[in-house]
């Protein structure tokens, strides 16, 4: 190693360095800037509104059984990484699909709150909860959240999350809007079509021809040069892959 | 009868090449200056390494079978697990890999928005990195305290960004998540005008320090050529005076609109190195200046790319960035289907420490422990 270009007396960086450490010591008295620990239970940091941690189910309206948003499409199910949403469908006595979750769990200890169910969802019904203080004496039980724990109402998305609920709730309201919309139209064309049926007669106007216009496919390929071959299966073999 | 005694966590005597006894002594894989889970079998002749081998797999989690089982956005939070200190950057080679892919453009803002997110990575892992180094030479409480109260100011501008601190889980194909908040630029513009102050005072309290020469000049250097036969790269391969940075050299995303310099080193010590770490900040806050400065507006993701049902076509693409501890890269196989049928990651804390051993013989085993943090590594990237 080269010398240094210039002398130093030792113990200099030394005293430079116990200098910064006094001005940090003392500042953490004082400065705002260095006063940086929060006693925790006693005091809170707000959190950022972006801010996520487990997931939670909303529910439109006063009561979590009928007003809940999610219609068990198990959507969020399917894209979640580590598989930590379970979900059944609730059905009638006829096994028709009543369109609302019999059982929803989401296994707190095994969801890393990445936020992509929330992400995924095209019912708005999962957002991501700022609720950080889950721990639990029981391990299993009590870190299995259901869907009495995770439904939530959109009073309470509101408050946490102020624009994205506010977002949530213009994209609703345009929706219904454009399905009033399209309600109206419909009356207002069935309305016209019964009033031009008691005109004149019905007739089938649009009934296709019997027969069929459609030629027979052409179904031989082309395998020129390939006849002296074994088929390999059945499948006729694409022109690209012959020899 | 007694219980068996696990005999390989004991010192033990073993054999050396030319017939010598040598202590045999198991570092880690719980010692504090492992850095994680990371264990090495040290030989010692006295208190020179003469050998010394290094033992993975502790925080082994399987993370590149569970992607090739995961659909392609689903394996982006677990790329936050990858380099746990920095998330975004490794958001950012995957999404990279799967955006060459599928040959997926990606919006002006969102291409700025993954610079200044990828800066501040830099900032916070080189910053973290000055405190880890400061307590494996025995300094434990202070720098690193001072290093983990700046950290936690760009860790606010993540959870105000990605709304997490460090599993920010951003990037998507063909652009970032989300937008920023109101008044996140400016936020982010105060942090990184304030942040030299910070640096000044960490400087001053470090690179002079002649605790800290004696234990890091000269200590752990190797000739550049032996570094490239190893494939290390990032700053312990600048430190020893090779220019290499994959910010110039690919110039991916938008760095080749951004003027900054890529520092190097002349020696290859572990002095170099932390010195290396602390000129990148300086050209990292330049970059990130000039990126906020001139932050254009528009989308922050391509509206073409589907999130769900994503499915790449048939081919392979490896993709690769200057993370903050090396190259970074992500190597995929399509097969058509919903998820990789390959998915590799080139991870730069696994291969820089490669040649640990060869830049610990011959010294002693207190310098093992400054080496090893000199090459800044991180448990869940060399294990995966």
């Amino acid at each position: 190693m080269s010398a240094a270009p210039k002398w130093i007396p030792p113990g200099i960086g030394l005293l430079q360095g116990l200098a910064v450490t006094g001005k940090n010591f003392i500042g953490s008295f004082f400065r705002a800037d260095r006063m940086t620990t929060v006693q925790y239970p006693e005091e809170r940091v707000t959190l950022s509104p972006n801010s996520r941690n487990i997931p939670f189910l909303v529910f439109d309206g006063g009561d979590p059984d009928t007003g809940l948003r999610c219609v068990a499409c198990g959507i969020c199910e399917k894209e979640c990484p580590p598989q930590c949403i379970y979900i059944v469908l609730d059905r009638d006595e006829n096994g028709k699909s009543l369109k609302r979750p019999k059982v929803f769990d989401i296994d707190a200890s095994v969801c890393m709150n990445c936020g992509i169910c929330a992400e995924v969802c095209p019912f708005d019904s999962i957002f991501m909860d700022q609720e950080y203080e889950l721990s639990s004496a029981d391990r299993f039980k009590g870190l299995l959240f259901d869907k009495a724990t995770l439904a939530k109402s959109a009073t309470y998305h509101a408050k946490i999350r102020p624009l994205e609920a506010a977002a949530v709730a213009e994209r609703k309201r345009a929706e219904e809007a454009k399905r009033a919309a399209a309600q109206a139209a419909k009356e207002a064309k069935a309305k016209a079509d019964a009033a031009k049926k008691a005109e004149a007669p019905p007739t089938i106007s649009n009934a296709r021809p019997a027969g069929g216009s459609a030629s027979p496919p052409d179904l031989s390929p082309t395998r020129s040069g390939q006849e002296s071959d074994p088929p390999k299966s059945t499948q006729p073999t694409a022109p690209e892959e012959a020899p | 009868m007694s219980a068996p005694v696990d005999s390989l966590s004991q010192p033990r005597f073993v054999a050396g090449d030319n017939g010598d006894r040598l202590l045999q002594v198991s570092l880690g894989p719980q010692h504090p200056s492992t850095h994680g889970v990371f264990r090495m079998n040290v030989d010692l002749d006295g208190e020179t390494v003469v050998r010394l081998k290094p033992v993975f797999g502790y925080l082994h989690r399987n993370h590149e079978k569970i992607a090739e089982s995961a659909t392609y956005l689903g394996s982006i939070p677990y790329t936050d697990r990858l380099d746990y200190i920095c998330s975004l950057t490794n958001n950012w080679a995957y999404a990279l890999a799967v955006e060459k892919l599928a040959g997926i453009e990606v919006p002006e803002r969102a291409e700025y928005l993954r610079i200044i997110t990828a800066e501040l990575t830099r900032l916070i892992n080189h910053t973290a990195f000055a405190g880890f180094i400061l307590g494996d030479m025995g300094a434990w409480g202070s720098a690193l305290m001072y290093a983990f109260r700046e950290r936690e100011k760009i860790l606010d501008l993540f959870e105000d960004l990605t709304g997490a601190r460090m599993m920010c889980n951003y990037m998507r194909f063909g652009g970032c998540r989300c937008d920023t908040p109101e008044g996140w630029v400016d936020r982010a513009k105060k942090v990184v005008a304030e942040y030299p102050a910070f640096l000044d005072e960490l400087e001053q309290l470090l690179l002079g320090n002649e605790i800290l020469l004696a234990r890091t000049r000269d200590v752990g250097a190797l000739p550049a050529a032996t570094l490239l036969d190893g494939g290390i790269t990032g700053p312990l391969l600048r430190a020893a005076g090779c220019a290499y940075d994959v910010r110039k050299v690919d110039g991916y995303g938008l760095y080749s609109r951004f003027k900054f310099r890529v520092p190097l080193g002349g020696h290859g010590d572990c002095y170099d190195r932390i010195m290396i770490r602390f000129l990148e900040m300086r050209e990292s806050l330049a970059i990130l200046r000039e990126a906020l400065d001139t932050l254009p507006a528009g989308p922050v993701i391509n509206p073409k790319v589907k999130v769900r049902a994503f499915k790449p076509p048939v081919g392979e693409a490896y993709a690769r960035i200057e993370g903050p501890k090396g190259e970074l890269g992500f190597y995929l196989v399509s097969d058509g289907s919903p998820r990789p049928y390959r998915y590799r990651v080139r991870p730069p804390s696994f291969i820089n420490l490669t040649l640990l051993e060869d830049m610990c013989l011959g010294r002693d085993l207190a310098d093992v422990v400054v080496i090893l943090g000199s090459i800044d590594i991180v448990l869940g990237e060399v294990d995966r």
